[in-house]
């Protein structure tokens, strides 16, 4: 798999990022997202890039990508799988889940295909608990999964075919991810769903209970 | 005890997320009031209110907020703790995505309480579509001057960033969140000082979490007695409660503080058909599990410590009669190990210890005189490591132990899967592909 | 009872009054526990704390008791209070199971290669494990494991499985050398210490992490594997390679140095020692001379015995009476140098004597004798931490004295001090002590310091390569004088302080005297028991002129000692120098191509083997006893005083001892000093395309003689790059990574080029490294006119 090189235009960008912030090397993190997001990995020349634009060391930068999860050290393809495989998922239904995608797909955690369209990595908790077991797709929520769907989301995904997260955007990318996760805004903030049936399922009790909080003053 | 919506009140507007749908129900008018009061007026009536932190410390907001050095020259910082990744923990991610305007004001009324002009939203990386609401929502209080130069005229200026983490658990605990955020290793941090005193660019910084600043809008809108009038007297206000796992509906409930658990479990249906709720977490892996008899507990900061226990996030999860305690337990401690940060020696040989010798037990291969080993590396662990990660590794086996000693002397003979069959566990209809 | 750490009494207002162990103490108010249970001989143990590194309350190893609170706490990072009652694990159960738990853990995975490992028998870990570990490991799961080792940096190699984590390396790096090139990687049970790819750890301060590893996980090269502690013999030195004068402790076993350490000595070099200094030392055995050898008849050198050397030299010296010249290089002890002074002008009645083997002028002469000589300690280590204002002239801390660096950098980052450069540009090495650049062309120093606003009570530090560019001196001494500023003068070899007060130099008498006051002569002349008038009056021939005489057939013989030609100011001129004098002896300790040409080679001691005495910098004595005593090598001072007894003299000097004693009977001098100089500058010179004005210096490690012999110290040299500014570069059509040639009538070097913001019509070089070889290739130095072109001829 070629690597993308970083451009003078992205270190512009990685120089807009770092103008954000009251100090400098906050941007940090921003920018190692952001270099992900050109080359799928952080790469060696990633770490340089972003030691420059922050006049860091190479070791200091490379300290900080080696620490967080999602910063990857190998190329990762196209689509980043994630299978949550903590206590409630996994009991739930992940940890099968997670072997039937390590059999679909025939690679193991932190591996990529050899087509290079996906990588598959075991994750833990996503803060989504209420919709377990959760599968990710470039790191948007595919809520409370089955082996069905996760078959047919990979056959979508295998044919270029719309995959809609059931709480962010249709799937594009990683890349398109990274973006986000740099902070720069794409706008599609619209694109995910409605508040699902986890997210009302209080309003929905409260409703049908007539239960509210107090009446304040301020309330309309 | 009943349901109190407010954060959750209108989330089933089609548009809850844009500033049009909050500003209809009353949004940005708390902050427009709390320009008009004096700062200090302003951590008063959270003060008085008795709001405590939601991300699990429980600690209390007005006095954090009075903490912060007043005229000292320096720049002050709020920093939004939306972190959520502690396992079960799962609010403040549908919070933000439904509802990103009620932080987003609770940050403007924060900072000019706390006399801040520069606000950090450091969110989990892993959740894009947070991320999005809470960027628009921040553009869109910057458009309507809610945000900016002179907001509404007040002469108060803020900016907001909003930041994503990379992938580490440990940037819950505020400390390492302000060194993450400062382009760091996200490792926490020597205290004193303390970051009201210097913290985020060794200047006096608040770290609040998200649900706990989305719920000041509604308190400077109401007053404190209005917030008062919900929950127990040391734990007052309304809650989102995210009950999880083998219940028939597992969702988001925004109830009052002190509403018992078995009434959280009717709203959620009781547990999911033909099965019994075995144990239950009330807020999150790190504080310790309760069984059945304790089901009609008050969810309070008071009530579930004076049970051993902590309130935490306040996201109970409830496993039923198919469950392994060893296997859960086992992965929790994975979970652990595999987050330390690795400061200090005791979080991290220790979570790699037991996180070892578990994996034999739920292998069905642990020798029993290994029990007492796990039980002396928990207390090895706990209160000696650095931070509270640490504690909260070493919480999870000594708090199944308690109540499921047999399942693990068991598991000195039998697997976790041949004592619990997972096809059982799941919550599909037919496990296989 | 009172504990302070200066054994002065405690100020009562500034002090606390707390228990520990039931005992109570008096500290000073912000004393941390475990320092001050230190004090009262309670070792809490401890990996991660080091005195000299900010705390961090990592390892949890030194977790004590305090009443009224919970959990134990880190005694690393609390400072005790008022009243506040601490038990250790000398008292409490508490303190004691903690710490006990905690060694449990750093030794669950830590390897069982104790009896392989070289910390072995001084490891910290292996040590407190007796006291407070397990005798049996509770641990029945797989061990983590790394591959083993990793290099990073040639000389620096890391065994992962044996680290600890405390991070003093990572801590050390930044903090103190300012140099991250070493971090924490990874999380968790994962974390390890590492270098980013591509970027090895090539700090000159590396060596320092090995030392303060509290485990075996950090070796260097060039000791791995070599010997065990307890084998060696350990004696305190001092370093001979540049003037900050550093303690050392030198470590060695059958005669041979297997290592040098940095010895503590909080008031010159605190806990460290730059890498020259700790790993440099092969050339010790390097072609070592161990037999006088003389030329005979038929041109050949054949070993001698001693007294026939000492009668051979002697007859050449009577037969070019008068006319000897004596060069000698900057690494003499002072005791050496001084015997040289004295057999120059008792035995060789001469004045002719130079220790400069380097660029050196008259204005620099008349600087030494009236502002160095004699002056004590103007300015002390101490000063400078406590300084607000330094001004550096011609001077670069970090590659030409470290140790300065480091008590710079310790004060830039407490933020009280503001240091002012004059120099070409902005360096890596300067940045990390905050300093701002005044960007100066070699040769206008002085013009440039003459309009610089300087602070009142600033400290000046002007750097041996001022002496290259006429009148600098000159003007240090006016803005000094005029600021009311301190002066110090910073040479970059650890004996030249030594000489210049020993009097070895044309113009001056020990202790600062010149030769042409007469009561200076009387004085010294009573020392030496001879009339001052025996003495000459006149001063004599410098280096530059004593080769010129050498050429011109003025000098007719050399006395050469300590000196390598490589390092002379124009090394041509010197071997020419040599080539047309009759007779030549050197003394020296290695075999090289002077001591193949000379008429007669007289083996001396290196350090290791003699006792003796380097002033540093400051001016402060730094005497050193013998560490080897078996090889019965001479020092310079018993040769000399061989010499002199066949000469018929009543020289002395056969002991250190009474070289000591006749050293110390000198006393300081009141008489009138040396004219302070007044020489005007003559600005920089006037460059157009296709030339530039040469800046050059020497870096810390380069191909130097002292350095031969370890490769391991060699492979983290700096890259071999040449600098000019945009505008300059742009000018000769040059871009970054482009060769350039720089060159004048002698010869050329040719090196990659690296455009950086610096002073324009300037290029800069290093000077002896690889191809870099400023005096061997061009003879040139600072501020001269050199030619610059793309590529190579």
């Amino acid at each position: 798999m070629s690597i993308k090189t970083i451009t003078e235009e992205d270190i512009k960008t990685l120089e807009t990022l770092a103008a954000k912030y009251p100090v400098r090397r906050s941007a940090l993190l921003p920018m190692l997202h952001y270099v992900q997001s050109i080359q799928g990995m952080v790469s060696p020349a990633g770490i340089q890039v972003c030691a420059r634009v922050l006049d860091l060391t190479p070791a200091e930068v490379a300290a900080v990508a080696t620490f967080y999860t999602m910063f990857k050290r190998f190329p990762m393809g196209k689509h980043h799988i994630g299978v949550c495989t903590n206590t409630l998922c996994a009991l739930l239904g992940g940890d099968e889940l997670w072997k039937q995608l390590t059999n679909i797909l025939g690679i193991g955690h932190d591996e990529t295909t050899a087509d290079g369209l996906f990588t598959l990595e075991r994750i833990e908790c996503q803060a989504a608990c209420t919709v377990a077991p959760v599968v990710t797709v470039n790191w948007e929520f595919m809520d409370s999964m089955n082996p069905k769907a996760v078959r047919e989301l990979i056959e979508k995904l295998k044919m270029g075919a719309p995959v809609q997260s059931t709480r962010g955007v249709q799937i594009t990318s990683i890349a398109d991810s990274g973006k986000v996760f740099a902070g720069i805004n794409d706008g599609k903030y619209a694109e995910s769903p409605l508040a699902d049936d986890s997210m009302l399922a209080g309003l929905r009790v409260a409703k049908e209970r007539k239960m509210s909080a107090p009446t304040g003053k301020g309330t309309k | 005890m009943a349901l109190t919506p407010v954060l959750t009140a209108h989330w089933d507007d089609p548009n809850s997320f844009e500033i049009t749908s909050y500003k209809k129900h009353g949004g940005y008018v708390a902050l427009k009031n709390s320009l008009k009061m004096t700062p200090d007026e302003v951590i008063g009536i959270v003060k008085d209110s008795g709001l405590r932190g939601r991300g699990g410390a429980g600690f209390p907001t007005g006095m954090k907020w009075s903490f912060v050095p007043q005229n000292d020259g320096k720049a002050h910082y709020l920093v939004v703790n939306a972190d959520e990744s502690e396992p079960g923990a799962c609010k403040d991610i549908p919070l933000m995505l439904a509802n990103p305007h009620a932080l987003v004001e609770g940050i403007a009324i924060g900072s000019y309480a706390i006399r801040a002009n520069h606000a950090f939203i450091y969110i989990r990386g892993e959740v894009p579509h947070a991320i999005r609401r809470v960027m628009n929502a921040v553009e869109q209080a910057y458009a309507d001057g809610f945000l900016g130069k002179n907001i509404q005229g007040s002469g108060f200026n803020l900016d907001v960033v909003v930041h994503a983490g990379a992938g580490a658990y440990i940037c819950g605990e505020e400390t390492a969140l302000l060194d993450s955020l400062e382009g760091r290793r996200g490792q926490p941090r020597l205290k004193p000082p303390f970051p009201a005193v210097a913290g985020l660019y060794a200047s006096p910084t608040v770290v609040n979490n998200a649900e706990t600043l989305a719920s000041v809008p509604s308190i400077i809108l109401n007053g404190a007695d209005w917030f008062k009038s919900m929950g127990t007297e040391k734990s007052p206000g309304f809650k989102l409660f995210a009950v999880s796992g083998h219940v028939k509906r597992p969702g988001i409930y925004e109830a009052a503080l002190g509403t018992p658990m078995s009434e959280l479990l009717d709203y959620a249906g009781g547990m999911r058909k033909g099965s019994k709720l075995k144990f239950w977490i009330p807020g999150g892996s790190s504080v310790p599990m309760l069984t059945p008899e304790h089901i009609d507990i008050p969810m309070s900061y008071e009530d579930l410590s004076a049970a051993g226990t902590m309130l935490g996030t306040g996201t109970p999860m409830m496993f039923d009669h198919t469950t392994s305690v060893v296997k859960a337990v086992t992965r929790w401690l994975e979970f652990y190990k595999h987050e330390s940060c690795g400061k200090c020696t005791p979080c991290r040989e220790g979570t790699y210890w037991i996180t070892g010798v578990l994996e034999k037990f739920e292998h069905g291969k642990g020798k029993e005189e290994e029990l007492t080993i796990i039980n002396d590396v928990c207390g090895q662990i706990a209160g000696r490591s650095f931070c509270a990660l640490g504690d909260a590794a070493a919480t999870p086996f000594p708090g199944a132990m308690k109540y499921f000693a047999d399942e693990f002397l068991q598991a000195t003979k039998t697997s976790a899967d041949a004592s619990f069959p997972p096809s059982a566990t799941t919550i599909f209809e037919k496990a296989g592909v | 009872m009172t504990l302070t750490s200066d054994n002065k009494q405690t100020n009562i207002e500034n002090s606390i009054t707390a228990t520990i162990d039931g005992i109570q103490v008096q500290v000073p108010k912000g004393t941390l526990i475990i320092r001050a249970a230190e004090r009262m001989g309670t070792f809490v143990p401890r990996f991660c704390d080091h005195p000299a590194l900010a705390p961090v309350a990592a390892c949890r190893m030194c977790l004590v008791e305090i009443e009224g609170m919970p959990k134990p706490q880190p005694s690393c990072a609390i400072a005790l209070t008022e009243g506040m009652n601490v038990k250790t694990q000398m008292t409490s159960t508490v303190a004691q199971e903690a710490q006990a738990g905690v060694m449990e853990f750093l030794l669950i995975n830590h390897p069982l290669d104790c009896p392989v490992c070289d910390k072995g028998g001084e490891c910290p870990l292996q040590n407190q494990a007796m006291t407070a570990g397990r005798a049996e490991s509770r641990f029945d799961i797989e061990k983590r494991t790394f591959p083993k080792p990793i290099e990073l940096s040639t000389e620096i190699l890391l065994d992962r499985e044996r680290c600890v984590e405390c991070a003093r390396c990572t801590r050390f790096s930044e903090e103190i050398a300012g140099d991250p090139f070493i971090e924490l990687l990874e999380r968790g049970a994962k974390q390890q210490v590492g270098i980013a790819t591509d970027e090895p750890f090539n700090s000159y301060f590396s060596g320092n992490t090995v030392q303060i590893c509290p485990v075996g996980a950090l070796t260097s090269s060039s000791y791995r594997f070599r010997s065990r502690p307890f084998d060696l013999v350990s004696v305190p030195t001092t370093c001979e390679h540049c003037a900050s004068g550093c303690s050392l402790r030198t470590d060695y076993r059958r005669e041979t140095v297997m290592r040098r350490l940095a010895w503590e000595d909080p008031a010159v070099n605190e806990d460290w020692n730059c890498d020259k200094g700790r790993f440099a030392f092969a050339y010790l055995k390097e072609n070592r001379l161990t037999q006088p050898k003389v030329r005979t008849k038929n041109g050949n050198q054949v070993d001698a015995l001693w007294p026939d050397a000492i009668d051979f030299a002697v007859k050449g010296l009577l037969q070019a009476k008068g006319k000897v010249g004596v060069l000698l290089g900057g690494r003499l002890t002072m005791e050496d140098a001084y015997a040289y002074s004295k057999f120059a002008r008792l035995a060789l009645a001469t004045n002719d004597i130079d220790f400069r083997n380097r660029v050196n002028s008259e204005e620099e002469q008349d600087f030494l004798g009236s502002v160095v000589a004699g002056s004590g300690g103007s300015v002390t280590y101490a000063d400078l931490e406590k300084a607000q204002n330094v001004v550096l002239v011609n001077f670069e801390p970090e590659e030409e004295s470290p140790i300065i660096f480091l008590r710079l950098r310790k004060a830039a980052q407490k933020g009280n001090l503001k240091v002012t450069a004059i120099a070409p540009y902005l360096t890596r090495s300067l940045e990390k002590i905050n300093a701002e650049v005044v960007a100066t062309k070699p040769g206008d120093e002085a013009k440039v310091l003459r309009g610089l606003k300087i602070a009142q009570e600033s400290i000046i530090l002007v750097g041996e390569r001022a002496a290259a560019t006429p009148g600098t001196l000159s003007a240090v001494i006016e803005i000094a004088e005029k600021t009311n500023s301190k002066l110090s003068w910073i040479p970059r070899r650890a004996g030249e302080r030594g000489a210049v007060e020993i009097g070895a130099l044309p113009n001056l008498l020990p202790g600062g005297r010149p030769v042409t006051e007469v009561s200076a002569r009387n004085d010294v002349g009573a020392i030496w028991g001879v009339n001052g008038s025996e003495i000459p009056n006149k001063p004599g021939r410098n280096h530059s002129e004593i080769i010129h005489a050498a050429l011109n057939g003025e000098i007719k013989a050399l006395v050469i000692a300590g000196l390598d030609v490589m390092d002379a100011p124009d090394p041509q001129a010197l071997g020419q120098a040599i080539n047309a004098v009759d007779f030549v002896i050197t003394l020296g300790i290695q075999e090289n191509s002077l001591t193949r040409y000379a008429n007669v080679s007289l083996p001396v001691a290196p350090v290791t083997e003699k006792s003796g005495t380097f002033i540093n910098w400051e001016g402060r004595p730094r005497p050193f006893g013998r560490a080897i005593t078996s090889t019965n090598a001479l020092t310079d001072a018993r040769v000399l005083a061989m010499m002199a007894e066949s000469l018929g003299l009543d020289f002395g000097l056969q002991t250190i001892e009474e070289l000591r004693q006749e050293l110390s009977s000198f006393g300081s001098w009141n008489g009138k000093k040396l004219d302070k100089p007044s020489v005007a500058s003559g600005g920089a010179a006037n460059v157009s395309v296709g030339s530039a004005i040469l800046s050059t210096w020497n870096l810390l490690l380069d191909d130097g003689a002292l350095q031969k012999g370890e490769e391991h110290l060699a492979g983290t040299q700096r890259p071999v790059i040449a600098h000019l500014s945009e505008k300059t570069a742009a000018e000769n059509n040059l871009v970054t990574g482009d060769k350039v040639t720089i060159s004048n009538s002698r010869g050329s070097i040719i090196i990659k080029l690296e455009i950086i913001e610096m002073v324009n019509d300037v290029v800069w070089i290093p000077s002896n490294n690889h191809d870099s070889k400023v005096k061997s290739k061009l003879g040139a130095k600072e501020g001269d006119v050199v030619t610059i072109h793309k590529g190579s001829f």
